[in-house]
């Protein structure tokens, strides 16, 4: 649905997205991760028709959005990063007009905001001023109108920035249930949400694209793999030499204890140089020596570390 | 077609939930109220010239402040940024901006109906002069409106908007209008003021439709749209 090949934006001497590719296949929910200023949205105002690329191309929904742009326009749903919106106008009356502009006869149009009014949680406001509204009601009135014309492909920058925890909840899920009928591309600092949501991630950082995948993939290929965090009652040093001992143990690091007031306390980060699961190992080579074990747990790898190595490297490379 | 509809009935609606446009509407018909007086005195004719010819050193300083947001706050806030994602094109905006802002002029010109039907109370005026007047007034609001839209679209702060297109308007009206009135000018240059706005308009306010007038505002108002559709369109190849 979203074909993005040699991406190019160059302000003056400054790259701001540096020939990015991608694709988004019918009916994926992909999420578009990096730190500020990576250039995620401009790729997205780029595809959104609102800015035109140095160099490049990329379609949407089949068409191509230098050439074909009233097309790519009427065939997405598009939320930009601060939500723009009438303030002047009431929410009935905005949807009404972007309803409208988009061509929509009255019936389907009093269908649809129906519907979206009620998704978006703002039936009980549709007669206030878009002004008097908080913010996470704007959001919403932002979100009501990308989805107003059932568009095929939907664009969302940082759709749940400003909503309560409930409320974020509710968009993840609503994100969720649109994938399959509708394409959806979201950009996002928020990381369990790429998890939560997202089919696969693409993660760009200082213009480029420096990771692709599952979210399950992206934790996988950086070998973060989990590690054995144990907490244990004896000499630091020892207790390091021992476990590092241990065959199949790639390395082992001592933490500060998260119980500063209990003497004698260590707590160990040990990594496995494979994927192996080495607590049971850990655990008696713990009880062997004596010392007494008061915690072994798992760690997964998450996606925070993974981006933190990814967009640190990138800006190493920089 | 309709999306020019839509856009400007946005518009129009938007002028009337703004303070701005009531306090210039207020101004406006304020002084046009005090200007009437001088028509309006027994013993004169029962016409509206001295208002009409009046109404256009008005208009030069009210239709910035009323065109001055049309686009500059469209920019600067970002709206700009759902209207030129949805499917539309700026033809369709400017178009829809210009008639929005048409529309309300035609209604901050109504009420002075008022001073026709105190004229018809009172005398036997001459409307054949009145319509032709109005007529003109329209012609010029139009203009104007249209260079106030060039203006807001060449920036994001509206007081910018609005300082420009009373400094072009000024030029095109009330500079000409002063330097004709001077003795010493070559034949080019009384040429040239004779092509602007208020030589033209004088004209409509003595009852006088000439073609060549009409023709002059129709094409200058169109050739400001069209500069303001290249504009618009040229912020797509930044």
């Amino acid at each position: 649905m979203i074909t993005v090949s040699n991406l190019k934006k160059t302000y003056g001497q400054t790259v701001a997205v540096d020939s990015v590719s991608f694709e988004v296949t019918k009916g994926q929910i992909v999420g578009f991760l990096g730190p500020n200023g990576a250039g995620k949205s401009t790729t997205i105002k780029m595809l959104a028709c609102y800015l035109p690329p140095t160099s490049g191309g990329a379609t949407v929904n089949g068409f191509d959005i230098f050439h074909q742009s009233l097309q790519v326009r009427a065939s997405l749903g598009y939320l930009p990063e601060n939500v723009p919106l009438y303030l002047e106008m009431k929410v009935d009356e905005y949807l009404d007009f972007r309803g409208r502009l988009r061509k929509m006869d009255r019936a389907t149009r009093r269908k649809r905001m129906d519907y979206v009014t009620e998704r978006t949680w703002l039936k009980n406001v549709r007669g206030k001023t878009i002004g008097h509204l908080s913010k996470g009601f704007r959001q919403r009135v932002g979100l009501a109108d990308a989805l107003l014309h059932n568009p095929a492909v939907l664009i969302l920058d940082e759709p749940t920035v400003g909503l309560d925890p409930t409320q974020i909840r509710e968009t993840r899920k609503l994100i969720k249930d649109l994938g399959g009928d509708h394409t959806v591309m979201l950009s996002t600092h928020i990381l369990p949400e790429v998890e939560a949501v997202c089919d696969r991630a693409i993660v760009i950082a200082a213009g480029k694209i420096v990771a692709e995948g599952t979210p399950e993939e992206l934790r996988a290929s950086r070998r973060l793999q989990a590690r054995v965090l144990v907490e244990c009652r004896g000499p630091s040093t020892e207790v390091h030499a021992a476990l590092s001992r241990i065959s199949g143990v790639a390395n082992v690091e001592m933490l500060d204890s998260e119980h500063p007031l209990d003497k004698g306390y260590v707590v160990a980060a040990v990594r496995p140089s494979d994927g192996r699961d080495v607590r049971e190992e850990v655990a008696r080579t713990i009880l062997n020596q004596g010392w007494a074990l008061r915690e072994v747990r798992l760690e997964h790898a998450t996606l925070e570390e993974f981006f933190i190595l990814v967009t640190a490297q990138q800006a190493v490379a920089r | 077609m309709t999306r020019v509809i839509t856009i400007a009935k946005r518009e129009l609606f938007s002028y009337f939930t703004s303070p701005v446009a009531y306090v210039a509407m207020t101004l406006f018909l304020l002084v046009c109220g005090f200007l009437f007086r001088n028509d309006f005195i027994s013993g004169r004719p029962a016409g509206m010239r001295t208002i009409f010819e009046w109404m256009v050193w008005l208009l030069v300083f009210i239709i910035p402040v009323l065109c001055m947001g049309l686009l500059a706050q469209e920019l600067s806030s970002g709206t700009i940024e759902t209207m030129m994602t949805a499917p539309i094109s700026e033809t369709d905006l400017v178009g829809g901006k210009f008639l929005g802002s048409f529309g309300f002029f035609v209604v901050l010109m109504l009420p002075t109906i008022l001073y026709v039907v105190m004229l018809r109370m009172f005398s036997h005026p001459d409307l054949g002069p009145i319509v032709s007047g109005y007529l003109g007034i329209l012609m010029i609001g139009a203009l104007f409106i249209a260079i106030g839209l060039l203006c807001s679209s060449l920036t994001r702060s509206q007081v910018v908007a609005a300082v420009t297109s009373s400094a072009v308007l000024f030029l095109i009206t009330i500079v000409p209008w002063w330097a004709g009135s001077q003795a010493l000018l070559s034949d080019f240059w009384r040429g040239v003021t004779e092509q602007m706005v208020f030589t033209r308009y004088t004209d409509f306010s003595r009852g006088v439709i000439d073609t060549g007038h009409i023709i002059f505002f129709i094409v200058s108002t169109f050739v400001c749209l069209f500069v303001t559709v290249k504009v618009m369109e040229s912020r797509r190849w930044k």
